[in-house]
């Protein structure tokens, strides 16, 4: 095994990045598409962070970003749940097969 | 081989495995929990790195908020034992290929790639620092995209209570 750099940890994150757009092409369920969203934001704060650590060491760009993602990714998530919850309230599903009226 | 690389080997290996499991089981429960243990995975990470705020602040926010929220949300909107119906093995087979070639294709980009690193003495990620500059309106200061953030979760705030408000039926 050989000491780990950024070269490992963007391949974690470009892993990541393509799992959760993998989850986001199979699932046909909201909640998981959900799930698999808050993967790719993960995925892409991890980058951030390791270029600051290893390339840009001397400024705080990074950190920022990341924490601004963080934020907007919890209100992103707070939204989406209660739309889900709205939608289950008016179809008894949250699968998106069966919520196609805004389709065309 | 150190200690710290058994440490990010680990770390990655759960970050990737729960990750993989939390895309591909079909108890949705579980799926939320698999997704817990990749976040704490990157959390994790984020502690190798020395950024103990940031995986402060990813524990406090996703760990503690947006999972707790999401199985909340499972909770209100399917059985927790019922399984996802199966997909079709077209759809699965082509998302499969679609994104391993997207990270051959990133991946191959990348190593091509050298980065430069920047020869500037390092400042810590303190959250001396962090707040410092978060908060200050000089050049390099963060000043108005936090106002921005702030803003854009009052928004959220109030768009999710009107969403989740019951209309009352109509009175003549």
């Amino acid at each position: 095994m050989i000491e780990p750099g950024l070269y490992h940890l963007l391949f974690i994150s470009a892993a990541l990045f393509f799992i959760g757009v993998y989850g986001f092409f199979t699932r046909r369920n909201l909640v998981t598409m959900l799930m698999s969203v808050e993967l790719i934001l993960n995925s892409v704060n991890l980058n951030f962070i390791a270029f600051n650590k290893y390339l840009w060491p001397n400024k705080l760009d990074g950190v920022f970003f990341t924490i601004f993602i963080i934020a907007i990714a919890a209100a992103e998530a707070a939204v989406a749940i209660a739309i889900i919850i709205n939608l289950y309230r008016s179809h008894h599903s949250i699968d998106v097969e069966n919520a196609e009226e805004m389709k065309f | 081989m150190s200690g710290s690389t058994v440490i990010f080997y680990l770390l990655a290996a759960l970050t990737l495995v729960s990750g993989l499991l939390a895309v591909t089981t079909r108890m949705i429960f579980r799926a939320a929990i698999y997704l817990l243990f990749s976040l704490i995975g990157i959390a994790g990470l984020y502690f190798w790195m020395q950024y103990e705020f940031i995986a402060a602040v990813q524990i406090v926010v996703y760990v503690g908020g947006i999972v707790v929220l999401i199985i909340f949300s499972i909770f209100l909107t399917q059985q927790a034992g019922d399984e996802l119906p199966k997909q079709k093995m077209g759809r699965q087979l082509f998302s499969a290929l679609a994104a391993f070639c997207g990270l051959a294709l990133v991946m191959l980009q990348l190593y091509k790639h050298d980065f430069i690193k920047t020869s500037s003495p390092a400042i810590e990620p303190t959250v001396a620092n962090i707040g410092n500059q978060m908060l200050g309106v000089d050049k390099s200061g963060y000043a108005l995209p936090f106002e921005v953030v702030s803003i854009l979760l009052l928004a959220a705030l109030i768009g999710c209570i009107v969403i989740a408000l019951k209309s009352k039926p109509e009175t003549k």
